[in-house]
């Protein structure tokens, strides 16, 4: 019982002289060699798990990890973003992969506290960043090969990019149509980064991050295409092109009917499929997209099944949109 | 067991016999709370945590129930019964039964601290001292909140005496202010900044730590103390201004009082915490269907209330969804808002109006 007062004591003493962090949150704890248990947080982390055939050891990921089909089967650990300490730590993780969006940082420090150790990525949306997460990953996991020819994958297929001739294309990413509320998404944000790989340009370009955009403005913006996920494109699909983006019927993109869905994580994730994305991105807007059957394979080669269904309706939709 | 229930029964003894039902339930709450949460942990490995834990190599219990656990129940206690404390005390100022602290712009005060804070950084001159840049959302919070009652205290005072009635008004309008000023940070931040704005907006006691806890508890414990003190005039106010006035009780210095005690805990707790709404104005009703009007009761007996209802929902915003969390706000209102219709309609229906 002294015990336990004394115990109070120091910690409300600690409190006091704010010092409380007694149990090493300075110190990140050393990332094991090799770890057994896993959580990964963040869709384009995951996916290089799997990538690199490292997914034995995962014991939970975030509910933004929706490819693989296999990955979506696993404990779910919550939103990347309103991560919980405790919750995590349930999952009695000896190494967590952390994307850049990863949060909150109170979260993340108490992670720390508890001793998990951790590995954090940027939030940076490029090549380079995503070629550095798989080289990290697989450095961490022991499957550095594995990660170079991935890395290597990635680099042929933007080397095989063809050089746009012409104009760029404008286009516009809709975030959501929701209520024909329109969010579309501006500079710095990973699907103006797509677009400009893609060697497209953002019709959105003058303002920073996803905003409202009204009938007028997307008019006047006048894109050549418009780019939506998959989950947008149902909100779309249900209200019908004009009532769900008003304004759309002034721009090129809504004469001619271009609506280029692709599935979110496929083309802003960042992963070991960003090369294929781009690739695919880029074919669907120099309007030289191949059919369905002949689509890059995603991940063919590290014997996991492709998402042929997903891919096949990009395609498809790519084309009739053409 | 008789005699407890003679207490509950007698309308004398019935508000003290209630406070120190809530004590128990707190202290019952508060055990409930410390042995749950998303990992499994047996009352021994807690108690053995509890007992010589701090500072011991290679324990991650320790570490869970040291840093996590502990200071979350009791800044979840601390900030429920600061809010709770507060309602009781501006219902009584204000002698309407919907003021809570949200009224007198506290929290929208803090909020837009919280937004300055987050879309425009910190100040470059201030960035260099670690503890600014550490706690600059907290603090900038803090600032917001004390700056928001600072002008509707002052529009509110004519002659050095405070309009209740304008004070009501003016908190209406600096609730609309800030809550335009909001939007427009809302409407110019970045995706990562919009994402940490809505999380403040939500509410949690998750981030808790012993620092956050040190910072709270003088500014709520000092408020305790002043709303205490007032409790007795707060009586005699609610016969009307005038005849308080007349049985001799301190009523600008009850006003100024109370909106300083208001202002430093809710605004120190809502720095920490985010924006949670609904224990302010909940429980001190609950507190008085239970033990009756009179504000030296009131006032321990809603700080009891809201923290033990805070604490409760909280556990059930860690227990919900293991191992994720819901936000404590939403639990709050979805367990608070139909039970609190429901003791209206008992009240009705017994009242038999």
């Amino acid at each position: 019982m002294i015990q336990l007062f004394k115990s109070i004591f120091v910690g409300v003493l600690l409190a006091a002289t704010g010092n409380g962090a007694a149990f090493g949150a300075d110190s990140t704890p050393p990332v094991p060699k090799n770890p057994q248990r896993i959580v990964s947080v963040g869709g384009g982390v995951t996916e290089t798990i799997y990538a690199l055939g490292a997914e034995a050891a995962l014991v939970a990921v975030d509910t933004s990890s929706t490819y693989p089909e296999a990955a979506t089967k696993l404990p779910k650990c919550g939103y990347q973003r309103t991560l919980s300490a405790e919750g995590v730590a349930s999952l009695k993780p000896d190494l967590i992969f952390l994307a850049g969006a990863a949060g909150p940082p109170t979260a993340i420090e108490q992670l720390g506290v508890l001793g998990i150790p951790n590995v954090r990525f940027s939030e940076e949306h490029s090549v380079e960043a995503a070629k550095a997460q798989i080289l990290k990953i697989g450095t961490v996991l022991g499957r550095e090969e594995k990660a170079l020819e991935l890395v290597r994958n990635i680099d042929q297929k933007m080397a095989s990019l063809p050089t746009p001739s012409g104009a760029r294309p404008k286009v516009i990413f809709v975030l959501s149509a929701a209520g024909s509320k329109l969010l579309v998404s501006g500079r710095g944000t990973a699907a103006d980064a797509m677009i400009r790989l893609a060697g497209g340009e953002n019709a959105a370009d003058s303002f920073e991050s996803y905003k409202p955009v009204s009938a007028e403005a997307l008019a006047a913006m006048a894109p050549d295409a418009v780019l939506t996920t998959t989950r947008t494109q149902a909100q779309i699909a249900d209200a019908g092109l004009e009532a769900a983006l008003p304004g759309i019927g002034l721009t090129p993109a809504g004469k001619a009917h271009r609506v280029i869905v692709m599935d979110d994580l496929y083309l802003l994730g960042f992963g070991p499929r960003v090369g294929d994305a781009v690739a695919d991105l880029a074919a669907q807007l120099h309007g030289t997209a191949a059919s369905p059957g002949t689509l890059p394979s995603q991940a063919g080669q590290n014997g996991q099944p492709k998402q042929a269904g997903q891919v096949g309706q990009v395609g498809q939709a790519g084309q009739a949109a053409q | 067991m008789a005699r407890a229930l003679a207490a509950c029964l007698d309308w004398r003894t019935r508000p003290r016999f209630f406070v120190v039902a809530l004590a128990v339930a707190v202290s019952l709450v508060l055990l409930w709370s410390l042995g749950s949460g998303a990992m499994p942990l047996g009352w021994g490995e807690i108690l053995d945590s509890l007992w010589n834990g701090y500072g011991r190599e290679g324990y991650r219990n320790d570490a869970l129930i040291w840093n996590l656990r502990l200071p979350r129940i009791l800044m979840g206690f601390v900030a429920g019964g600061a809010l709770g404390v507060c309602g009781a005390a501006l219902q009584g100022l204000f002698r309407n039964p919907l003021a809570d602290p949200a009224l007198i712009g506290v929290s929208a005060g803090g909020s837009l601290g919280a937004a300055c804070a987050i879309v425009l950084g910190v100040p470059h001159f201030l960035g260099g001292i670690p503890i600014v840049s550490l706690y600059a959302i907290p603090f900038a919070a803090f600032l917001g909140a004390l700056a928001a009652t600072a002008v509707v205290y002052s529009v509110a005072t004519w002659q050095g005496q405070v309009q209740v009635a304008t004070l009501l008004l003016a908190g209406i309008a600096i609730n609309a202010t800030t809550g335009a000023a909001i939007g427009w940070f809302t409407f110019l931040a970045s995706d990562a900044q919009l994402r940490e704005l809505s999380f403040w907006s939500l509410g949690s006691v998750g981030g808790a730590n012993w620092q956050s806890l040190a910072g709270c508890v003088p500014f709520v414990a000092l408020a305790l103390g002043i709303l205490l003190w007032y409790a007795r005039p707060l009586n005699a106010l609610a016969l009307g201004e005038s005849n308080a006035r007349h049985m001799g009780a301190p009523v600008e210095a009850m006003k100024r009082g109370i909106i300083i005690a208001t202002t430093l805990a809710v605004g120190a707790v809502v720095s920490f915490t985010g924006t949670i709404g609904f224990v302010g104005l909940v429980a001190p009703h609950l507190f008085r269907m239970l033990g009756g009007p009179d504000h030296r009761w009131v006032v321990p007996g809603s700080f009891l209330m809201g923290g033990c209802l805070l604490c409760v929902a909280d556990v059930i915003a860690r227990m919900a969804a293991i191992p994720a969390e819901v936000p404590v706000g939403i639990v709050v209102s979805t367990l608070g808002a139909p039970f609190f219709l429901f003791l209206l309609l008992r009240e009705k229906r017994r009242s038999g109006g």
